[in-house]
């Protein structure tokens, strides 16, 4: 009830846009996996397959005008979510010069100044104290943006987490720190290695508020999203939630998973986050299979587009290689 | 000219910076109320409010990490840390975003940040408060390392550095807080990666930076007693470093030691000691010799911690040892 309730407050133009946002990383990392298959993407390389709610979800809510979004290293959903042009995220993967970071970063460093997304950070847990560092300055500028810190639950452990969740409240920064916690820390379940397994707690230790949130369903995590953005916006206060969620694949492209059953990733697979959304505007009559088909298709080709456009792409010039470690600061003045 | 404390200088520094471009805030443990661990932030929260100089709680990751993102979104942040010893704690936070944060984004991401602090070994502090850590930072790729020797130097040079889109380590020593020099009243700028000869000379050069430039430049009299003209270079920035200012001096003299605070292994000094001997070769008459830290953790003792850190005699015999006298 609660979802039809969801599907018909936002509407089919908002829901358009959420299942658009959740589609295209879905059929994103499909090609991305098959490029990494292929060999034309080596590395590390952490997909979001199963978690697209999250980022689809989250980061459709905000204003990428005034706000921000600080992201860990399996981030090819947030920069997507976030308005980067997927044939830049593509070509980074590829390694090629025209990517997003001029092939420089790879998969864990995707970044777009201009689009005020801020990273893509391969240490766990090293980017959320620089998603409080963004909210001094929103604070410091008496903006009314908001950025949203995204990491996992393996990253809930660090300092960095706990140190953060203590200063935002202490300076009360317009944070929203958000775990995805898809329940494994590589190959660790995150019950075996946590004092307490429902997170949302651990934001009362710092006098800040802390939701559990389905982080399977788009619209349910959207409409989060919008109520925390109201309140954080309005008293410039740090948010804490968990989505709860599940990544389909493995940790990276070389991890079998082998740690956990074939019944629970089928448990989470019957709750997919396109399929999920797809349902409920199909049931509230605003989306046709033929509309989803015409939908899909587009996406399918706009990433199609993007390998292509990828495999295309020039290879940096060698000279790249000392390019961009120091700004030149000689005119200073 | 006014003669004034380093520590005045370093505080001239960021007020004058401050006034004139309202990005720039200051935090870091104990800078606001309490004025300072060593006084350097002296007045500047009632100067200018605590808007802009605040204290942190002791969480040395999480509030670098939080300049550094403050920075990547377009302020100008100047961090304290109590000492270098701490920044420890904060190592990943300057190692893997600071450092690299414009390269892994294809140069988008610029990061205009001041780390600064009391670095190398004080008095009566043992191992894990008295250690010169220049190296670790020096070692990174995407960081400017910036590291004065007198009260003129160190405003010119923290000016220049808080107006850098770059991330600068500024290293101070809690011993040269109180020395004095003389600084203009003008405003004026000391450029980052230039050297500066503090006494010519043409039979040796004494490579060195921050604290112990003063002790290089006694030795250098006691020299000069001997009847040996001793160049005492202080390079002032580490990185980028001015090797040209190096190589000029030591194809004059012919002879080179360098004077380091550091552990000898993998050091600022010995990094300068394989330059000179890679770029000099044919000009050198001696073995390039380094004058360092001892290999040892810093002891307690005093006694035992002068001897452990380099001296007027280690100096004087080293400059010795590459004259073969």
């Amino acid at each position: 009830m609660a979802q039809k309730k969801l599907v018909e407050k936002y509407g089919k133009k908002t829901n358009m846009e959420l299942l658009r946002q959740v589609l295209l990383i879905r059929r994103f990392e499909e090609r991305a996996a098959q490029a990494y298959g292929l060999r034309k993407i080596g590395g590390f390389c952490h997909l979001y397959i199963g978690e697209e709610a999250v980022a689809g979800g989250a980061i459709t809510a905000l204003d990428m005008a005034r706000d921000y979004v600080v992201a860990a290293y399996r981030d090819h959903g947030h920069a997507l979510a976030a308005g980067m042009d997927p044939n830049g995220v593509m070509a980074e993967l590829y390694g090629k010069a025209t990517g997003c970071s001029k092939g420089k970063g790879g998969s864990m460093h995707m970044f777009d100044r201009e689009k005020h997304m801020f990273g893509g950070n391969g240490i766990v847990g090293g980017q959320i104290p620089v998603a409080t560092g963004v909210g001094l300055k929103i604070k410091y500028k008496e903006e009314d943006g908001v950025v949203l810190g995204f990491f996992g639950d393996g990253a809930i452990h660090q300092g960095s987490f706990h140190e953060s969740m203590n200063l935002a409240k202490i300076y009360n920064l317009p944070v929203v720190y958000i775990c995805e916690n898809n329940h494994y820390g590589m190959g660790t379940d995150f019950k075996r290695v946590s004092s307490v397994h429902d997170f949302s707690q651990m934001a009362d230790a710092y006098g800040i508020e802390g939701r559990q949130v389905n982080g399977m369903d788009p619209l349910v995590v959207y409409d989060e999203m919008t109520q925390v953005l109201e309140k954080v916006r309005k008293n410039s206060t740090p948010m804490f939630l968990e989505m709860l969620t599940y990544r389909y694949k493995g940790h990276s492209m070389s991890d079998p998973a082998k740690y956990r059953s074939k019944d629970e990733l089928q448990e989470y697979k019957d709750q997919d986050p396109v399929t999920i959304l797809q349902k409920q505007m199909s049931e509230a009559g605003q989306l046709s299979d033929k509309e989803f088909e015409k939908l899909d298709k587009e996406i399918r080709d706009i990433c199609a587009a993007a390998v292509k456009f990828a495999e295309e792409s020039p290879e940096p010039e060698l000279s790249a290689l000392y390019e961009d470690v120091l700004i030149d600061s000689s005119s200073l003045k | 000219m006014a003669t004034i404390t380093m520590r005045e200088a370093l505080r001239q520094a960021m007020e004058e910076e401050m006034r004139r471009d309202e990005d720039v805030l200051l935090f870091g443990e104990e800078v606001a109320q309490y004025n300072g661990a060593y006084k350097v932030t002296q007045g500047l929260l009632d100067t200018f409010g605590e808007k802009r100089v605040f204290d942190t709680p002791i969480s040395e990751e999480g509030f670098t990490g939080m300049g550094i993102g403050a920075a990547m979104a377009g302020l100008r942040p100047i961090v304290e840390w109590m000492t270098f010893n701490f920044s420890l704690m904060a190592i990943d936070q300057v190692y893997n975003n600071a450092a690299k944060n414009l390269y892994m984004s294809g140069g988008q991401m610029k990061n205009p940040i001041v780390f600064r602090g009391p670095n190398g070994p004080a008095e009566y502090l043992a191992s894990q408060h008295s250690q010169a850590l220049q190296s670790i930072f020096a070692h990174v790729p995407g960081l400017k390392v910036v590291a004065a020797s007198t009260p003129y130097d160190a405003k010119g040079l923290l000016k220049s550095s808080i107006r850098d889109d770059n991330p600068v380590l500024f290293l101070e020593a809690e011993m040269m807080y109180s020395w004095k020099g003389e600084v203009p009243e003008d405003e004026y700028l000391v450029p980052i990666g230039k050297a500066d000869v503090k006494r010519a000379g043409g039979d040796v050069t004494l490579v060195c930076y921050s604290k112990p430039t003063k002790m290089v430049l006694q030795a250098a009299e006691e020299l000069a007693k001997e009847g040996i003209e001793a160049e005492v270079l202080d390079l002032r920035t580490i990185r980028p470093l001015d090797e040209q200012a190096i190589y000029d001096s030591v194809r004059k003299t012919n002879r080179c030691v360098v004077v380091d605070e550091s552990w000898p292994f993998a050091s600022v000094g010995s990094h300068i000691g394989w330059l000179v001997s890679r770029n000099c070769f044919d000009y050198l008459d001696a073995p390039v010799e380094l004058v360092s830290g001892e290999d040892v953790p810093m002891p307690y003792n005093h006694t035992l911690e002068l001897a452990a850190q380099p001296s007027v005699d280690k100096v004087v015999n080293a400059a010795k040892s590459v004259l073969y006298v």
